[in-house]
C-alpha cells in the first residue's frame, strides 16, 4: 500500500506561475502541431487495422508486443532524461529554456497529440510502421517528463561538499557520474520509472486502440485484444484480457521494480539505518543464488574494472578554470536567433491555417473546452465526495487498510483506458448517453490520485493533534473542520493536479467511441478533435488540439498554482 | 616569489558578488602568505569568508579580483597537490570506508595492487581497522571524519585543507581527533608540507596552529595575525594559552564603540548600515542573567563559552547584540553589564519588553523602518517591499535573515506586527500616527 501510496503521490507535479518561457514553449508547442497537421493532409483516408484474434493463445504473444512498446519507449525516455537533465542542471542558459519547457510539457495533455502524430506519421511511413512508431511516441511522452524531471533535481540537490570533494579528488565527467551522479539520483529514477510505467500503460491502451471513421489504427496488443473483445461482447475473451494485464503488471511488479527498489535501498544518502527497508523475495532470491555471484565476481566486476580504466583515461579532466569565450556567445546568440525565427514562421502558419477556420467551428471549439472542463469538474467532485471519506477511513484506521491493501493495489493497477470499452459496455444504457458515460470514465482514470493522496494525507496527521482534538472534545463537523480537512489540503490540492490532468487526458478517448461499428459521440472537446480526425477536417483539428492545451496551461497556471502555493504556505506541517 | 619555502601565496585576493547598486563584497582584498612546515588556522566568525577562502586557495573557486601563487605559479584550476577535509565528510555514502578511500587513488589512476595495499594501510594509520567494509551510516560522526582524514591523506597532498572539520562532531571525539593529528602532523608522518584550516572555534584554533588568521564580516576582511609560539602538546589550563585566547577574543568582541558608532546610520543614509546580530531575546536574556550572577557583573568573554555551553560564534553574536542595544560593554576583552543590562536582568517580562522597546527604536534599522510605516499609505508595507528597500543595504540571503530577525525582535518589543497570511507588515496600535518615536 506504501509504494502504490507514492506512485500515486507526484509530489514532483508543481504547478508553476506563468512566465515568459511558457509563451516560448507554447509556440514551439504551435509549431510542431502545424508540421503535424501539415504532414497529415497526405494521410491515408482509409485505414485498415490487423485482425485481432480473440484466442486466449494469442495473449502472450499480444501481451509481449504491448510489453515491448513499453520497453522502447522507456529506454527512449532513459536516454532522453539522461542528456536532457545534465544539460539543464550544468548549463544555466540552457536551463533557462529547458526548464520551462519540461514544465509545460508535464502539464499538457498528451493523449490530444495522439491523433496529430498518427495522422502525421502515417503520411510519411506505412501505416502499421506509424502506428507502432505513434504509440513508442506517445508512451515516451507519457513517461519521460517526470524521469527528466526527478534526474535534473537529483544533480541540482547533490550536497555542494560532495561535488567539492569530487572535484578536490580529481573525478573525471565518467567517475562522476558512476560514483557520484547516478547513484545519488538511483532511488528517485527507479520510483519515477514505477510511475512512467504506470502512467505508460495508461497510454498505451489507448494508442493501441485509436479508431475514428475510416480510420482504424488499432495495434495488435492487449489493449486492441480487450477493445476486439468488448466489440463482439465476447465476455469470456474480456475476462482473459483483463487477467492477462493484471498478471502482466504484478509480474512486471514482482521481478523488476521491487527487486530494483530492494538494490536502490544501498544508495540511501540520509546517514540514518532505515527502519523498514523496501524487501523483495525475488531480489533476496537473486542475491544469495551462487549465479549471480559468479556473474558479479567473474563477468561484471571485471569488466566494470576496464571500464574505469579506460574512461579514467579517455574522459579529460574539467578541473581547470573555463574562460568565456566571446566566439561561443556569438554562436550561442546566432542559434537562439534561428531558433526564434523558425518558432516565428512556426505561428504564422499555424495562424494562417487557423484563419481558415469558419466562426461556426470556433464556436464548437468553445463549447467543446467548456463541455469538457465541465466534466473534468464533475469527474473531480464525484471522485472526491467518495475518496474523503473512504480515505480517510483507510488512513486512519490500520485494520480497515490490511483489509482493503489487496482489492484496492490490483483494482488500481488496471489501467482505465484498458477497461473502457468494458465499461462502455456498461454505460451505455444510462439515460444521457455518452455525455454522462464519459464522466464516469473520467472518473475511472482520476479516482486513484485523489485516493492514495488522501490516504497519504490522514496518515500523516500527527498524533498529538488527534489527541488534542480528542481532548478538547472536538467532534463531527468541527473536528473536520479544524483538524483533518486543513491537514489533507495540501495532498488533496496536489491528487487534484494529477488527477485534473489525468481526466483532460481520459476525455479524448471518452468521449468519443466507435463501438460495434456505430459512433458515440459526446459534446466536448476530445469529441470534436476526434471528429475532426475523422473527417480529414485539419485546420479544425489543429484549433481543437491547441484550445484544449491552451485551457490545460491558463487553468494549470492561474487556478492550481494559486491553490498550490496556498497549500505550501499554509497547510504544509513541518 | 623567489623564496623556496614559499606554497600559497594571496595578492588582493577579492570575492564580489552581484552586480551594479546590488554588489557586495564577500572578501575583500585578502594578502595571506602560507610557508611549507606551517600550520595555519583561518578564524573568524560565521559570515567572515572564510570558507569562500579556503575554496579560492584549492582552485574550487575562482577569485573575481587578485591573484592565487602555488609555488610561485598561479592557479589555473583545481589544485592537483591540494586535498580537503570537510565539515560534512562528504563520503559517498554508497561507498565502504575502503572503497571511499580507495576511490581517490583509482581515479588517479594508480594501479589496483599498490591502491590496495596503501589504502589498507591508511585505514589502519587512522585506526579504522576491522570497519573497512563498513558504510558510512554505519559509523559514529568521529569515525567518518577519520575517513575523511584516510582519504584526504591518500593523494599525500602538499596543502591539507580543514574546513571545520571537527565542528560537527561530538566534543569528545572532535578532542581526540585533533590530538589525533597533531600526533601525525608533528612527528612528520604524513608527507604534507602545510596544513590550513578553517575554525570558528577560538580554543580550537589557539590549541592546533602555529599562526592565526583572524578575519572579521562586513565586509569579510584579515583583521589580525597572531603567531602562537607555543610549543605541543599545548596546555589548555596554562596562563599563557588563556592570555592566547583571551586576546583573540578581544580582537574578535572589539572594544564597544561610542553609541552613534554602534549603532550605525540607518537604511539609505550614507555610513554604514548595521544589520542585526541573529539571536533570539530569550538568549540574550539568559546571557544578561548569567552575568547579573557574577560579581561585579564582568568576566572574561571566552569564559563565557564553558560557562553557557554554546560556541564561540554564538556567543559572539550574542556579545554584539548586548552591546548594541546597550545591555553590556566589551573592555579589553571582558564583558561587562551596564545598569540598563542589570535592570533588564532583573525586570519581569513586562519591564524587560519595555526596556528593550526603548532600545530597540534606537536601533536605525528599526527607526527606519517605523518611520517608512507611519509614511506610507494606511501604514502598512508589503513584506516584498521591505525587503527589496534592504537589498541595497544587505546580499539576498542576509536580508531575508535580516528581515526575520526584524520580526522577531519587533513582536516581542510589540513594537510590530507581520501578518504571515497577507505578508504585510504594520505597527502596534501604540505606534500609529505618532509623529516620531519618544527618544
Amino acid at each position: 500500500m506504501d509504494r502504490l501510496m507514492r506512485l500515486f503521490n507526484s509530489e514532483r507535479k508543481q504547478a508553476q506561475a506563468f512566465t515568459w518561457g511558457d509563451l516560448i514553449v507554447v509556440f514551439a508547442i504551435v509549431t510542431v502541431l502545424y508540421m503535424g497537421v501539415r504532414l497529415a493532409w497526405d494521410a491515408p483516408p482509409v485505414v485498415r487495422a490487423k485482425e485481432i484474434s480473440l484466442a486466449p493463445a494469442a495473449l502472450p504473444w499480444y501481451t509481449a508486443l504491448s510489453v515491448g512498446r513499453m520497453t522502447a519507449a522507456y529506454i527512449l525516455s532513459m536516454l532522453f532524461t539522461l542528456i536532457y537533465g545534465r544539460l539543464a542542471a550544468y548549463h544555466r542558459r540552457a536551463e533557462q529554456v529547458l526548464m520551462p519547457l519540461l514544465d509545460v510539457l508535464q502539464s499538457v495533455p498528451i493523449l490530444s497529440f495522439l491523433p496529430v502524430v498518427l495522422l502525421g506519421l502515417s503520411a510519411l511511413l506505412p501505416e502499421g510502421l506509424a502506428a507502432e512508431l505513434a504509440s513508442i511516441v506517445l508512451i515516451f511522452t507519457s513517461q519521460v517528463w517526470n524521469l527528466t524531471f526527478a534526474w535534473y533535481q537529483s544533480l541540482t540537490t547533490i550536497p555542494k561538499e560532495l561535488r567539492e570533494a569530487s572535484a578536490v579528488f580529481r573525478l573525471n565527467a565518467w567517475f562522476r557520474f558512476k560514483t557520484m551522479e547516478l547513484p545519488f539520483a538511483a532511488i528517485s529514477l527507479v520510483w519515477n520509472s514505477m510511475m512512467s510505467w504506470a502512467g505508460g500503460w495508461f497510454f498505451l491502451m489507448a494508442a493501441e486502440i485509436f479508431t475514428v471513421g475510416q480510420r482504424d489504427f488499432r495495434l495488435p496488443g492487449l489493449g486492441a485484444y480487450l477493445h476486439e473483445a468488448a466489440n463482439q461482447e465476447n465476455v469470456t475473451a474480456i475476462a482473459w484480457g483483463i487477467g492477462a494485464l493484471v498478471v502482466t503488471v504484478v509480474l512486471l511488479d514482482q521481478l523488476v521494480w521491487r527487486p530494483l527498489m530492494a538494490w536502490t535501498e544501498r544508495f540511501k544518502v540520509d546517514m540514518v539505518e532505515s527502519d523498514t527497508p523496501s524487501a523483495s523475495w525475488f531480489f533476496n532470491l537473486l542475491h544469495n543464488s551462487r549465479i549471480s555471484r559468479w556473474f558479479s565476481e567473474t563477468v561484471f566486476g571485471p569488466l566494470m574494472d576496464r571500464l574505469d580504466r579506460h574512461m579514467g583515461r579517455a574522459v579529460p579532466s574539467d578541473l581547470v578554470f573555463r574562460n568565456g569565450a566571446a566566439g561561443r556567445k556569438w554562436l550561442d546568440r546566432t542559434v537562439l536567433l534561428a531558433g526564434l525565427g523558425a518558432l516565428a514562421y512556426g505561428v504564422f502558419q499555424a495562424v494562417l491555417l487557423l484563419i481558415t477556420v469558419p466562426i461556426g467551428e470556433w464556436m464548437q471549439v468553445a463549447v467543446g473546452v467548456g463541455a469538457t472542463l465541465l466534466r473534468v469538474a464533475v469527474a473531480l467532485l464525484l471522485a472526491l465526495a467518495w475518496t474523503i471519506p473512504v480515505g480517510v477511513a483507510i488512513g486512519t484506521t490500520p485494520r480497515l487498510a490490511n483489509v482493503l491493501q489487496p482489492v484496492v493495489q490490483v483494482t488500481a493497477s488496471i489501467p482505465a483506458t484498458a477497461v473502457f470499452p468494458v465499461f462502455v459496455l456498461i454505460l451505455i444504457g444510462l439515460p444521457g448517453g455518452l455525455n454522462l458515460a464519459a464522466v464516469l470514465l473520467m472518473l475511472m482514470g482520476t479516482q486513484w490520485y485523489l485516493l492514495f493522496n488522501i490516504i497519504a494525507g490522514a496518515r500523516a496527521i500527527p498524533q498529538d493533534l488527534k489527541y488534542t482534538a480528542r481532548l478538547i472534545h472536538l467532534k463531527g463537523w468541527e473536528r473536520w473542520r479544524t483538524l483533518i480537512l486543513p491537514a489533507l489540503f495540501p495532498y488533496l490540492v496536489t491528487g487534484m493536479i494529477t488527477a485534473s490532468g489525468g481526466a483532460w487526458n481520459a476525455s479524448i478517448v471518452a468521449e468519443h467511441i466507435t463501438f460495434g461499428g456505430q459512433t458515440l459521440a459526446a459534446v466536448g472537446i476530445g469529441a470534436l478533435i476526434a471528429r475532426a480526425t475523422a473527417e480529414g477536417n485539419y485546420p479544425l483539428l489543429l484549433a481543437a488540439t491547441l484550445s484544449m492545451i491552451l485551457a490545460v496551461i491558463l487553468i494549470n497556471r492561474f487556478f492550481w498554482h494559486r491553490l498550490y502555493q496556498l497549500a505550501e504556505e499554509r497547510f504544509r506541517m513541518e | 616569489m623567489t623564496q623556496p619555502n614559499l606554497l600559497v601565496e594571496l595578492k588582493h585576493v577579492q570575492q564580489v558578488y552581484g552586480g551594479g547598486e546590488r554588489r557586495f563584497i564577500a572578501v575583500k582584498d585578502v594578502n595571506l602568505i602560507i610557508h611549507e612546515g606551517e600550520f595555519v588556522a583561518l578564524l573568524g566568525p560565521s559570515g567572515c569568508g572564510k570558507s569562500t577562502l579556503l575554496r579560492i586557495i584549492t582552485g574550487l573557486q575562482r577569485p573575481a579580483e587578485g591573484r592565487v601563487l602555488y609555488r610561485g605559479e598561479p592557479l589555473k584550476g583545481v589544485n592537483p597537490k591540494a586535498a580537503i577535509v570537510f565539515q560534512t565528510f562528504a563520503l559517498f555514502p554508497w561507498l565502504t570506508v575502503f572503497e571511499n578511500v580507495d576511490l581517490a587513488l583509482k581515479v588517479r589512476g594508480v594501479p589496483e595492487k599498490i591502491r590496495s595495499a596503501k589504502t589498507l594501510d591508511l585505514i589502519d594509520r587512522v585506526g579504522l581497522d576491522g570497519f573497512e567494509t563498513a558504510y558510512p551510516r554505519e559509523l559514529s560522526g568521529g569515525m567518518r571524519q577519520k575517513v575523511g582524514f584516510a582519504r584526504a591523506m591518500a593523494v599525500e597532498p602538499e596543502l591539507l585543507c580543514l574546513d571545520e572539520p571537527f565542528s560537527a562532531l561530538d566534543p569528545l571525539s572532535a578532542e581526540a581527533l585533533r590530538g589525533e593529528l597533531l600526533e601525525l602532523w608533528t612527528g612528520g608522518a604524513i608527507p604534507t608540507r602545510a596544513i590550513l584550516m578553517v575554525s570558528h572555534n577560538i580554543d580550537e584554533a589557539v590549541f592546533m596552529a602555529d599562526r592565526i588568521v583572524v578575519m572579521d564580516k562586513d565586509p569579510g576582511r584579515i583583521v589580525a595575525t597572531l603567531e602562537i609560539g607555543l610549543p605541543h602538546p599545548r596546555d589548555r589550563k596554562s596562563p599563557q594559552f588563556q592570555a592566547m585566547v583571551d586576546q583573540v577574543y578581544s580582537i574578535l568582541a572589539g572594544q564597544t564603540q561610542p553609541e552613534a558608532v554602534e549603532l550605525g546610520t540607518a537604511p539609505g543614509e550614507p555610513g554604514f548600515t548595521r544589520g542585526l546580530p541573529h539571536i533570539y531575546i530569550n538568549d540574550l536574556a539568559g546571557l544578561l542573567e548569567h552575568l547579573d550572577g557574577l560579581p561585579g557583573g564582568r568576566t572574561d568573554v571566552y569564559r563565557l563559552v564553558d560557562d553557557l555551553g554554546i560556541d564561540s560564534d554564538h556567543l559572539l553574536r550574542l556579545t554584539e547584540a548586548a552591546e548594541l542595544l546597550g545591555f553590556a560593554r566589551i573592555e579589553k576583552g571582558d564583558m561587562i553589564l551596564t545598569d540598563l543590562g542589570e535592570t533588564f536582568a532583573e525586570a519581569r517580562i513586562l519591564a524587560r519588553k519595555e526596556i528593550f522597546a526603548t532600545r530597540v527604536r534606537r536601533v536605525p534599522l528599526f527607526r527606519w523602518l517605523i518611520a517608512l510605516l507611519q509614511a506610507s499609505e494606511k501604514q502598512r508595507l508589503k513584506w516584498q517591499v521591505v525587503k527589496t528597500a534592504l537589498e541595497l543595504e544587505f546580499p539576498p540571503e542576509e536580508t531575508e535573515r535580516q528581515l526575520d530577525t526584524l520580526v522577531d525582535w519587533g513582536r516581542y518589543a510589540e513594537i510590530l506586527v507581520y501578518d504571515d497570511d497577507e505578508e504585510t507588515f504594520y505597527l502596534e496600535s501604540a505606534y500609529l500616527g505618532a509623529s516620531q518615536p519618544q527618544p
